[in-house]
């Protein structure tokens, strides 16, 4: 199929500006300026169905109807910390087709209401920021950004902002906190960002991903856009393969596509003729798909959207789809994980801080050879604690693989631990 | 010498980029951070000064985020992802050839102060493993689908720039 997110695999040198509006670029801009009403762009959105593509899933259009019309300013901020293990495609996007994102960025602040955007990007991202600066002034010098755009009231100005490595920055109300200059800690909510958010004002947060779609929705209307993808889960989605496959990299394939479609006929199938063993197709996050015998063909042919992937028992996330071979334990596994979250639980609220600290003294241990089958419920009984308690999603996120990893794989707890 | 000093043009264009002159903090941080690669305590003094921070305040910035150092290390750092994705691509095994190779452990850095090999989280760079990034100052560049002589030949390249500086 051709690409509506990565389009620079079809036309390699859009991420020239004349190349871009050659192909129709920011000709969405000006429809939506122009001959739309703002809350016509939200409601063509709703009725698009597209859904955050950072991972929760939640309705775009939804979130943006929650803004009041009674506060102001309204602000735009794009979430664009890409930090989740195994997720890759908004670098890819941004590098490769950044007027197509920087035009979906438009859109949503003149649909919201808001004339400042900000792109809060990883600090990794230095080179990405750079890039898009120089893609924001040469929009602004013709005429895409700026004052009175296609010779409208609207102002639009666009600015980048970058983090300095936190994946608990990528949470909405740390990313807010951080780029008021502060330590990127969650908030408490309510109240939610759209009502206080950015300097206390109401704010709409997106990712990359998600605003990047939006021209094409704003083109082809809620119509066109449901050509692709399943009734529930409308659209084309970034599919980030990593791990032991032979081509891993991003697929854009529409929502509903099953996972032997990505991992075999996309991603060449497993890495030196290895056995599939398992698969965490939402990155670090998630909750560890069992792949043998008995399951392989129900998994295989599952449809990869928002719903389905519950049937196999996890969730599609930010459809980052880790493949691991039969050559790893899932004691290894999650001591990686779990060294990833106690780096990153941002210390604010403590069963997170302290959850995840017990955790990896436990997963270290295992992993080493040290531990009973007790230390391994402990372990269990540490995420289970945790879960539902903390102050944001991460706490629960480091629980996933480690509860799902010690009841679908046993064996493997056993073998490194039974004896003891 | 200080950062409105040094970098007057670069200070009032952060001031100028935000609403709120606290936000103007981490680009700040960055700023002071640019020469040596590490942010001295006059640096946060004088940030917390213009922003009407307490000098803590801005530590605990510093402390928080993990590209921010408070101690001078190598000019370079080389950051490799050893998380999930990339361990399953042979990332650990990539690190540790890299320390032998270079002759030191992570964490430390080369006698003549050239870079220190430093093991870090997801860099969202999981396809092309193993991978590093290079972080020089305030500048990040990304060194991707690497083997140990690739970077060796990155390495011997930053230390010839160097000598002719």
């Amino acid at each position: 199929m051709t690409h509506i997110l990565l389009r620079h695999r079809d036309i390699p040198d859009i991420k020239n500006i004349e190349v871009y509006k050659q192909n129709g670029g920011f000709q969405s801009l000006q429809k939506a300026l122009t001959a739309m009403q703002p809350k016509q762009i939200v409601e063509e959105v709703k009725a698009s169905g597209l859904r955050g593509r950072g991972g929760a899933g939640f309705p775009t259009g939804v979130k943006w109807s929650f803004l009041p019309d009674t506060i102001f300013p309204h602000y735009v901020v794009c979430n664009a910390d890409e930090s989740e293990p195994g997720t890759f495609k908004d670098r890819e996007i941004m590098e490769s087709n950044p007027y197509q994102f920087l035009e979906g960025v438009a859109i949503s602040c003149f649909a919201v209401g808001a004339q400042e955007g900000y792109i809060y990007l990883r600090g990794e991202f230095y080179p990405v920021a750079q890039h898009l600066d120089a893609c924001i002034a040469e929009m602004e010098k013709q005429g895409y950004l700026g004052d009175n755009l296609f010779g409208t009231q609207t102002s639009i100005r666009l600015k980048t902002h970058l983090g300095a490595g936190a994946y608990i920055c990528g949470e909405e109300t740390a990313l807010l906190e951080s780029l008021e200059g502060k330590r990127g800690q969650p908030r408490l909510r309510p109240p939610f960002p759209a009502v206080v958010g950015l300097y206390g004002k109401p704010t709409v947060i997106n990712n990359v991903e998600t605003l990047s779609n939006l021209p094409y929705i704003v083109e082809h209307g809620s119509a066109g856009y449901r050509q692709f993808g399943t009734e529930k889960s409308p659209g084309t989605k970034i599919f980030s393969l990593s791990g032991n496959v032979n081509k891993p990299g991003n697929y854009e394939l529409p929502l509903g596509t099953t996972f032997r479609e990505l991992i075999f006929t996309h991603g060449g199938g497993i890495q030196n003729g290895n056995k599939l063993r398992a698969i965490m197709p939402a990155g670090a996050s998630s909750s560890i798909i069992r792949v043998d015998d008995q399951t392989f063909d129900k998994v295989m042919d599952t449809p990869m959207d928002y719903e389905n992937v519950q049937n196999v028992g996890s969730l599609l996330g930010s459809a980052s789809v880790i493949v691991i071979d039969d050559t790893h334990s899932m004691d290894w596994v999650i001591n990686k994980t779990i060294e990833f979250f106690k780096h990153e639980s941002c210390g604010k609220c403590t069963p997170c801080r302290d959850g995840n600290y017990w955790m990896l003294q436990l997963t270290e241990k295992i992993h080493a050879g040290h531990a009973t089958m007790k230390d391994v419920q402990l372990l269990d009984t540490v995420a289970a604690q945790m879960y539902g308690k903390c102050l944001c999603a991460l706490g629960d996120f480091s629980t996933m693989a480690v509860r799902t990893a010690i009841d679908r794989f046993p064996e493997d707890f056993e073998k490194v631990a039974g004896k003891a | 010498m200080s950062l409105t000093n040094q970098y007057p043009d670069e200070v009032q264009a952060i001031f100028a980029k935000y609403p709120s002159r606290r936000s103007a903090v981490m680009p700040l941080l960055y700023l002071a951070q640019r020469e040596e690669g590490y942010i001295k305590k006059e640096s946060m003094e004088e940030i917390a000064a213009l922003l009407d921070l307490d000098t803590t305040e801005v530590a605990a910035i510093v402390g928080f985020y993990s590209m921010y150092h408070d101690e001078k290390a190598g000019k370079y750092r080389i950051q490799v992802c050893t998380d999930i994705s990339c361990a399953l691509r042979g990332a650990d095994t990539f690190l540790e050839h890299l320390c032998d190779n270079i002759g030191i452990k992570v964490g430390e850095t080369t006698p003549d102060g050239l870079v220190t090999i430093e093991e870090v989280k997801c860099l969202a760079g999981c396809d092309k493993a193993p991978m590093f990034q290079l972080q020089d100052g305030d500048k990040v560049s990304y060194h991707e689908n690497m083997t140990v002589d690739k970077t060796m030949e990155l390495v011997e390249a930053l230390r010839k720039a160097q000598a002719q500086k």
